[in-house]
């Protein structure tokens, strides 16, 4: 397959046309353009190595995310990151490296890191179809640049990832969901309060005048955890946070393009028109908000010290990422000149 | 450890006093230090057997301090090496003859703790230790702790992605760290990462951290702060053969643990300590295991409840758990003094830093068995068994001729042997100038290539920490002659000179 991906690069490069990197498609509408020849990494598939003992699972890039989640779990073993599918209808599946150049983690992601904190190596064709191996399956490893955590959510616009290292981590002994009725400012306080305990925290999620958190861990440190918080337990937990994670909760539903702000946990309650949801211990706040709000919103997030994305719908044009300063923007430009410098790989779609 | 001295290179009297002069004229006149009296301490870090007197020794204390010794340098095409506390093991603070250091020591405030969002702000000069004491009042602490904590830097920390005994399940330095505030070659002042928890763009943050001072000077870094472990608890497990060890450790993995520190040493290391600071180690063990687990006292108890278990059934020859925080400290003690003990028994030692999957532990302490013949030298292993980061302690006499050359040579091999299990040549130590040549071995010229590439995009006229880390073509062309063997160029692919 690696030599299919060379030729279908070098074409490109010959030809002056682009490509656009998909596996499953499951988040084509993702960024600000995605346009050119289709690169299909579907082909590319299998687990290249897993060893449970070593925490450590590498697999090409066009494997169904939904088979290494199942092998994984064979051995009560997961992807503590725990990245979104975003599978539909007309795109059913998604792959590990499409999830990967995405970069996004799901509920799990303030307590237990984000995707680009567990990818450990990546295997690059870059723009001039050369391979390249970075990283490798080892947990620490500081040999050169760490450019596979660079690759981690890169969008696909350094490269095409053909296959990837991840750390896993064991599954939970215990996991129980508290409900607790609370108002918006109170659940931001609490959260950052709890955060600050030694509580076996791994997931939370505020909307509509409801908390929701997670607990997962030792039995006993969830035991101790229920007891000393309160709230209600919550039954079926696993199907609201998957629901969360996949956007199929209600909130996500309906045409009102979606914005991500991510901020400083201990930012107050955001005053902007539209619906919001909170997550990740008050580090993640959706909006339910038109395109037109732009520049409110882009202006609210950098005042509190973070950032919004139009995530989801809306008019582009407003611009998908907050925009970069001046001298990053000259940095990505290098890097990007560096690896892809005939501009093959989604162009525009972040750099 | 301390090598045989040669000529030393020095910088011409001109050139010194042309940069001297730029640099006096925009800073106070205690932050710019010449006389070979004064920049003697900076001659070498960590790794004392690379030594190298600079030209200029800079202390900037303010951020526009910084920006002006850049300014500097940019303009008169002067080398730059920054230094925070001088403790790195890879020579990656080694002075330049002709270039000028950056001290981070005077930048060593602690802007701010914030208790409720769990970050700190601080200079990239304040101590590692120092920031976890700042937080404890709050019941929170800086969670990376390499063994050199008390006495090193966050900024050196950011430059080598630093680890600690702690790393399974806390993290390295880049899972600590939300934002650094940089200088750049160029003089521009910019921010990767930030307060929250990820950044618009390609993810610059984690390629900046671990990039060994040669991206840019860190100005400023927010980390992140985690709750105190209301408990902890450690097991100290002895195994009368390594290989049995070593299956113990993935045991515990496989049982679903994640323990808060997972510590292997072999009998060379354990010995070594022993009469050092009687930690009470079985030193008729082949190796012996230490496991920690912390949380609540409810969780601990759980857990090791369930790591004896374990441990026992993976065949472990005695098991003591600690029923004190006295004890506690105390198993950990012989671990942590390892290298110093390796200091009291031998003139000289050379502590390498390899990192392999660890199903394959064995074949490598086997094969530095038969180096120890080979090389006619003692090599204590201690290792940080959890994420399968070994440090051979190569114990030599530099006084006696020849010696510090075969310590270099066992290290070279071992680093060989881990590359060739599917390693790395370096966990956390970096590359620096020490395991350059070894890079060589890990990469080929394309990776090697897309380096520099990462590093012409931050740092375009290569003036910052230039000729470490990543080696040119040039040199691994004439390592790999040295390295010539059974008739095999290595690298046939590299162009050469």
């Amino acid at each position: 397959m690696i030599e299919t991906f060379r030729e279908q690069v070098r074409a490109a490069v010959a030809s002056g046309t682009t490509l656009r990197v998909r596996g499953g498609g499951t988040k084509d509408w993702y960024g600000q353009s995605f346009e050119g020849e289709i690169l299909d990494t579907r082909e590319h598939t299998g687990i290249v190595d897993y060893e449970p003992t070593e925490l450590v699972i590498t697999a090409r890039c066009g494997t169904p995310l939904a088979e290494i989640e199942a092998v994984l779990a064979e051995q009560n073993q997961m992807l503590a990151f725990e990245p979104p599918h975003f599978g539909s209808v007309t795109t059913p599946y998604a792959t590990f490296g499409g999830a990967i150049a995405a970069g996004l983690s799901g509920p799990r992601r303030a307590n237990s890191g984000a995707l680009r904190d567990f990818v450990l190596g990546a295997e690059l064709l870059d723009g001039q179809g050369e391979l390249l191996r970075f990283g490798g399956q080892v947990m620490k490893n500081v040999a050169g640049y760490d450019v596979s955590r660079l690759l981690a959510g890169s969008l696909g616009t350094l490269g095409l990832i053909t296959q990837a290292s991840v750390k896993v981590l064991p599954r939970p002994f215990a996991e129980t969901t508290l409900r607790f009725e609370m108002n918006e400012i109170d659940a931001i306080r609490k959260l950052n309060e709890w955060g600050g305990q030694p509580l076996p925290l791994s997931a939370s999620c505020w909307h509509a005048g409801v908390l929701a958190l997670r607990l997962s861990g030792a039995q006993a440190a969830v035991d101790a955890a229920v007891r000393a918080l309160g709230g209600q337990v919550m039954p079926d937990c696993a199907a609201f946070w998957a629901s969360l994670r996949e956007q199929r909760h209600a909130f996500f539903a309906g045409d009102m393009p979606l914005w991500r702000l991510s901020l400083p946990s201990t930012t107050g309650a955001v005053v902007l028109k539209g619906e919001q949801l909170i997550e990740w211990g008050g580090a993640q706040r959706w909006l339910r908000a038109g395109s037109d709000a732009c520049e409110a919103i882009r202006a609210t997030a950098k005042a509190a010290g973070g950032h919004a994305t139009l995530f989801r719908g809306g008019d582009k044009r407003v611009g998908v990422f907050q925009p970069l300063a001046p001298a990053v923007a000259r940095i990505h430009e290098r890097l990007k000149a560096s690896f892809d410098p005939a501009h093959i790989f989604n162009p525009g779609r972040m750099v | 450890m301390s090598a045989p001295l040669q000529a030393p290179l020095v910088a011409p009297p001109e050139r010194r006093e042309q940069v001297a002069a730029a640099l006096r004229a925009r800073l106070p006149e205690r932050a710019v230090l010449h006389d070979p009296e004064d920049t003697r301490p900076y001659e070498c870090d960590g790794l004392a057997a690379y030594r190298q007197l600079p030209m200029i020794v800079t202390l900037p204390s303010s951020e526009a301090e910084v920006l002006a010794i850049l300014a500097v340098c940019r303009e008169l095409q002067v080398p730059i090496v920054p230094r925070g506390a001088g403790t790195g093991l890879s020579g990656g603070a080694l002075p330049i003859h002709d270039g000028v250091v950056v001290s981070t020591a005077r930048l060593n405030r602690i802007v701010k703790v914030d208790a409720h969002a769990r970050t700190a702000i601080v200079q990239p000069g304040v101590r590692n230790l120092a920031i976890s004491e700042a937080a404890a009042q709050y019941g929170l602490y800086y969670a990376p702790d390499p063994s050199s904590q008390i006495a090193c830097t966050i900024g050196g920390n950011v430059a080598e992605n630093s680890g600690g005994v702690h790393c399974l399940k806390y993290g390295l330095t880049v899972h600590n760290v939300l934002r650094v505030r940089v200088a750049t070659i160029d003089g521009d002042v910019i921010e990767l990462g930030g307060e929250a928890l990820d950044a618009p763009g390609l993810d610059l943050l984690a390629v900046f951290i671990g990039s060994e001072g040669m991206l840019g000077i860190v100005l400023e870094v927010t980390v992140k702060l985690v709750p105190k472990p209301a408990a902890a608890q450690v097991i100290m497990a002895s195994f009368d053969d390594v290989v049995t060890g070593g299956n113990a450790v993935a045991s515990v993995i496989a049982a679903g643990i994640i323990p808060a520190g997972l510590e292997m040493m072999d009998r060379t290391s354990s010995r070594m300590v022993e009469p050092f600071v009687r930690a009470g180690y079985d030193t008729d063990a082949a190796a012996i295991l230490l496991c920690e687990a912390d949380g609540t006292p409810l969780e601990v108890a759980e857990e090791i409840e369930r790591m004896t278990a374990v441990l026992q059934a993976a065949g472990a020859s005695a098991i003591a758990v600690s029923q004190s925080e006295a004890e506690r400290m105390r198993f950990w003690s012989g671990r942590k003094n390892a290298f110093p003990a390796a200091g009291r028994i031998s003139p000289d030692y050379y502590c390498m830093d390899g990192t392999i999957p660890r199903k394959n532990l064995a074949q490598v302490l086997t094969g530095i068995e038969g180096m120890e013949t080979t090389f006619g030298l003692r090599c204590a292993n201690v290792f940080h068994a959890g994420d399968g980061n070994l440090h051979p302690l190569i114990l030599f006499d530099a006084n006696k001729p020849g010696e510090f050359e075969r310590a270099e040579a066992f290290g070279a091999a071992i680093l060989a042997l881990c590359v060739e299990v599917g390693g790395t040549i370096t966990g956390e130590h970096g590359v620096g100038m020490e395991k350059i040549n070894s890079m060589c071995v890990q990469f080929g010229r394309l990776e090697l290539d897309a380096f520099f590439a990462v590093k012409r995009a931050f740092d375009a006229p290569m003036l910052l920490n230039p000729d470490k880390a990543i080696p040119t073509p040039h040199r691994c062309a004439e390592f790999g002659k040295m390295r010539v063997s059974g008739g095999v160029l290595p690298f046939p692919d590299l162009p050469r000179f």
